[in-house]
């Protein structure tokens, strides 16, 4: 299949495949950021986490409305507020939830994703109430717009370039936060054994809410990031869940370097391969990949040792 | 079959649950309904047999399957291809650049036959395929999930993975699949007109017949031995590994039994409404059928018929009358049942309804009342505490009636 | 690897490291025909992780076991049983949602593959070999009472019972009296010496009290090693064994 390319062709065409995988891998990490820490850090499965995300995009695209209205002076910064509201927001809905419903379900994990599911069902109508049925976008500011010019066969898009960076800071937050301060000991503590961490004083139920608000707020966080790079429908969220899911366990489910891992791998492969078949097919070959191996090796590419 | 079989396979009380279940769908319904409104309750009942494979797999079995849709799929599409060939013949269709063949083929400018579709102008292959296609499937899946000890939400996420891998492959390949549309335009069996008043009626009793089979086979294994082993392995899976049982086993027989009743329910499904398409395969209708069999209860086979019953006729009326609230409904109604009803109206039924439904059979008959031996605990009967320590997440304890 | 012999069980050079810790290091032991043999040792010995190892829940590292010449570190864990180990978990392990005797049912080894569990009847060989287990477990007439309703005593005899059930030629019983009252852990001693016949036992217990009512040779854990082995007063009166866990 290579025959018909010249050696420099095909190598451009591997490294704009690739700055597609690593605009798709960004995605896939923002996304399954929160989901591994929900999921890793607790046992519960967030089937809501996709319209998590559609809430931090609406709170973009509603933030954007209010400032080419009201403030078109500050238009170009109003990515960064839009951002920390998307973030406020998902991670209050998060708080409230875990509170009304998730705490209720701790060891009933099963149980658990029936619930959020209901919960997605919920919110995509809500927001198919509020905004409408039909995708909406937003304006970027200028300085988001255009590409960059690499070499003569390869361009950088400049908001792919900044969904990139965000990617890259936020996973370098989310590590310090769980492996250098004080919370993320008590988390990895609560991982490892629960009801000791309970007795030396450790508020499970607590670290249960600030850790499910959290990996809410980051998916706020990554809706806020995908309205760049795409527009924004009641449903969208639903549209990366599954492959967001095999993304976390795929890359062993207790993992952050794990899940950046599997992330990369599966966002690559997809997009490599998409140059050379349909989209659907090569979708179709990936997934069917990462379920032969996790058929293979289950517990995902990282594992925590626990005993059973 | 002995007396003393029958009576411990058919308790009296499920005696009088089958019976009941039999005279509303074989008297009452066919002589109060229409054949459009009938032939909407046989839609229903189709995915009945997939509910009823979820109690014994998912209520039972501790296995969460939310991909479902894809034995259906298998089902109701082995049936389709079927049904697609012999409404292809070169005669009617002459008007194609290659006639003979389905089409969708002939539109996405396929010009013979694919291989795989040959052996489907045989109806005994058919009828075959639609048994063992989902057995060798939910066998390969069994085997290599189960064996390794991979269950609970692993399983879900991975068993969702495949109805989503499902439904794009058959979007995406639509020259052999019929794509987003299905496959449309079914018309005859053996020259027979499927689509008359008179097929609708015929399939809808032949539906309820091979459910009620569905029913008996399910109602045999929650009463053998092997229905204990599944209820203990929910519990105590270790115990039951070392009391010398091969676990896995297990788990994959009840898995490759649901996969065949929703193949069944697929295939019928095709036949009575006259189209198979992805939309039935997929992530959503997946989990929806799930919603099914918890709304019935998920330990009462029973239940799950009038779970995915009720549940239709509402998603209908709802989405006839106010669509929007649909998902709404939809969505509280999953919150409601996992934590207000876990078990489902069968579970509201035994603790509300059924005393007084005793208490009235025992004065008409005089008798003592049917014995109800204990009342349903709630959801979870004790909190387990495995969430990190293995791979297999086990469901909260039920226990039923 | 070791050659045949005549102990029951021969435990050589068994070892097991979970990333690098080794929970049993070089552990090398043999178990008499009908012997009573009794583990000792502080917390964290490894006591559970032998027993872990020999009925197949933990792969080991290194080393064998033997079982009557058998080699038991490749075999599956349902074959172990058949084979004919069975072992009693440190807590109570029983169905909650079952009744005692279907508990002791399930336990009754026969249909244990898929097809033989569907056609399995109940008949007068499964009832009467229920009811001689239950009441040698003190449990004779509560056998329609929903397990999760038991004592916590009753259940850790349930448990017994199930294996009672199986008639083991190797019977494992980790910690079989803890949390028992003075009265129980009487009748438990009382049990074990009646099932105890035909078979060789290993026991886990730290009530000394007890494992001199029942310990034929008593073998003494620490840190994955034998610190002691021998009988209850050669045992009790090691100064070893007095430091790390009888001093305290
Ligand atoms: N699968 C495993 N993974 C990691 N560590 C393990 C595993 N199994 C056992 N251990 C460790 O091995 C050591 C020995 O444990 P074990 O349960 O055998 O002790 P024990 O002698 O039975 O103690 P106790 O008297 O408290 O029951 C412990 O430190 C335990 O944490
Ligand atoms: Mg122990």
């Amino acid at each position: 299949m290579f025959a018909e390319y010249s050696s420099s062709e095909l190598l451009s065409i591997f490294a704009m495949q690739g700055v597609a995988g690593l605009i798709l891998f960004s995605v896939f990490v923002l996304m399954a950021l929160g989901l591994a820490i929900i999921f890793g850090q607790m046992g519960v499965i967030n089937m809501a986490h996709g319209e998590f995300m559609i809430l931090g995009a609406y709170v973009t695209y509603l933030t954007s409305h209010v400032f080419s209205t009201y403030l078109p002076d500050f238009f170009s910064i109003y990515f960064i507020l839009a951002m920390i509201l998307a973030f406020i927001a998902a991670a209050a809905l998060g708080a409230l939830v875990e509170w009304a419903m998730i705490r209720h379900l701790y060891h009933r994990p099963l149980d658990t994703l029936l619930a959020t599911w209901g919960l997605s069902l919920i919110l995509q109508q809500t927001y198919r109430t509020v905004f409408g049925p039909r995708e909406v976008g937003v304006t970027l500011p200028d300085w988001l717009m255009g590409s960059y010019q690499l070499t003569e066969s390869i361009e950088l898009p400049i908001n792919g370039l900044f969904v990139m960076c965000l990617a890259l800071g936020i996973s370098l937050a989310v590590a310090l936060l769980m492996y250098r301060s004080r919370w993320g000991t008590q988390v990895r503590a609560v991982v490892q054994n629960r009801p000791m961490a309970g007795a030396v004083g450790i508020n499970t139920g607590k670290v249960d809410r600030v850790t499910f608000a959290l990996g809410c707020g980051i998916a706020g966080v990554a809706g806020s990031a995908f309205t760049m790079i795409g527009s924004t429908g009641p449903t969208s969220g639903q549209l990366y869940i599954v492959d967001t899911f095999l993304v976390v366990v795929f890359g062993g489910a207790s993992s952050l370097l794990g899940t950046i891992a599997s992330a990369f791998s599966i966002s690559q492969a997809q997009s490599t391969m998409e140059f050379f078949m349909s989209g659907s097919m090569s979708k179709v070959l990936t997934l069917l990949f990462v379920v032969l191996i996790l058929m293979l090796r289950p517990q995902g590419l990282f594992t925590l040792k626990v005993r059973r | 079959m002995s007396y003393q079989g029958f009576r411990s396979l058919l308790p009296k009380k499920d005696l009088y649950s089958f019976l009941v279940l039999a005279l509303i769908l074989v008297v009452v319904l066919p002589l109060s309904l229409d054949i459009f409104r009938l032939n909407l309750v046989g839609k229903y009942l189709t995915y009945a047999f997939v509910a009823v494979g979820l109690v014994l797999c998912w209520g039972y079995g501790g296995i969460l399957s939310l991909g479902q849709g894809v034995f259906f799929g298998l089902g109701g599409y082995a049936m389709a291809m079927f049904l697609k060939l012999e409404a292809s013949d070169p005669e009617s269709t002459k008007i194609q650049s290659t006639p003979g063949i389905p089409d969708f083929m002939d539109w996405n400018q396929i010009t013979e036959l694919p291989f795989f579709w040959e052996p489907f102008y045989s109806f005994g292959f058919t009828l075959l395929a639609i048994i063992l296609l989902p057995t060798i499937l939910g066998y390969i899946i069994g085997v290599a999930m189960f064996k390794r000890r991979v269950g609970g939400v692993y399983f879900a996420i991975i068993t969702q993975a495949l109805a989503a891998i499902l439904t794009i492959l058959i979007i995406g390949q639509q020259g052999y699949t019929g794509g987003v549309n299905g496959m449309t335009d079914l018309r005859t069996l053996h020259g027979w007109d499927i689509r008359t008043d008179n097929a609708k009626y015929v399939f809808y009793f032949v539906c309820v017949f091979l459910l009620f089979v569905c029913l008996f086979i399910a109602q045999f294994i929650r009463k053998s031995k092997l229905g204990r082993l599944l209820v203990a392995m929910r519990d105590k899976e270790d115990r039951v590994r070392f009391s010398g049982y091969d676990v896995s086993n297990f788990k994959i027989f009840v898995f490759c039994v649901g996969a065949i009743f929703a193949a069944i329910g697929g295939a019928m499904f095709t036949l009575q409404v006259g189209f198979m398409s992805p939309t039935l395969v997929g992530i959503v209708p997946s989990i929806e059928m799930v919603i099914f069999c918890a709304v019935g209860g998920r330990l009462s086979i029973i239940g799950a018929v009038y779970g995915a019953l009720l549940v239709n006729f509402a998603k209908t009326s709802f989405s006839e009358s106010f669509p929007e609230l649909w998902l709404f409904a939809m969505g509280g109604l999953f919150i409601a049942v996992v934590m207000a009803f876990p078990n489902g109206l069968a579970g509201l039924y035994n603790t509300y309804a059924a005393p007084k439904v005793d208490a009235f059979f025992a004065k008409l008959f005089g008798k003592t009342p049917v014995s109800h031996s204990s009342p349903p605990t709630p959801l979870p009967s004790k909190p387990t505490n495995t969430k990190t320590e293995s791979v297999t997440l086990p469901q909260g304890v039920v226990h039923e009636q | 690897m070791s050659s045949n012999t005549d102990f029951v069980l021969a435990v050589e050079g068994l070892t097991v490291s979970f990333d690098g810790f080794k929970a049993v290091n070089d552990l090398t032991f043999y178990v008499d025909e009908n012997e009573i043999r009794v583990i000792i040792g502080p917390n964290g010995a490894g006591k559970t992780t032998v027993l872990d190892l020999i009925c197949g829940r933990t792969k080991a590292t290194d080393g064998s076991i033997k079982f009557r010449n058998r080699e038991l570190t490749r075999m599956k864990e349902h074959d172990i049983v058949k084979a004919g180990v069975g072992r009693k978990f440190q807590t109570p392990s029983i169905y909650g949602d079952l009744s005692v005797f279907e508990n002791l049912e399930i336990s009754f080894p026969r249909g244990r593959s898929v097809f033989g569990a569907l056609v399995f009847k109940r008949d007068e060989e499964v009832i009467s070999k229920v009811h001689e287990v239950a009441n040698m477990i003190f449990l004779g007439d509560q056998l329609d009472k929903q397990a999760e309703l038991l004592s916590h005593g009753q259940k850790q005899w349930l448990e017994i019972g199930m294996l009672l059930m199986q008639d083991p030629d190797l019977l494992m019983l980790d910690e079989p009296v803890a949390g028992m009252s003075v009265g129980e852990r009487q009748q438990t001693a009382e049990l074990l010496r009646s099932i105890i016949k035909d078979r060789s036992v290993i026991v886990i217990e730290h009530d000394m009290q007890f494992v001199a009512q029942i310990a034929d040779k008593v073998t003494v854990l620490h840190q994955g090693k034998i610190l002691a082995e021998g009988s209850v007063d050669k045992v009790k009166n090691d100064p070893k064994v007095i430091e790390v866990y009888l001093g305290h």
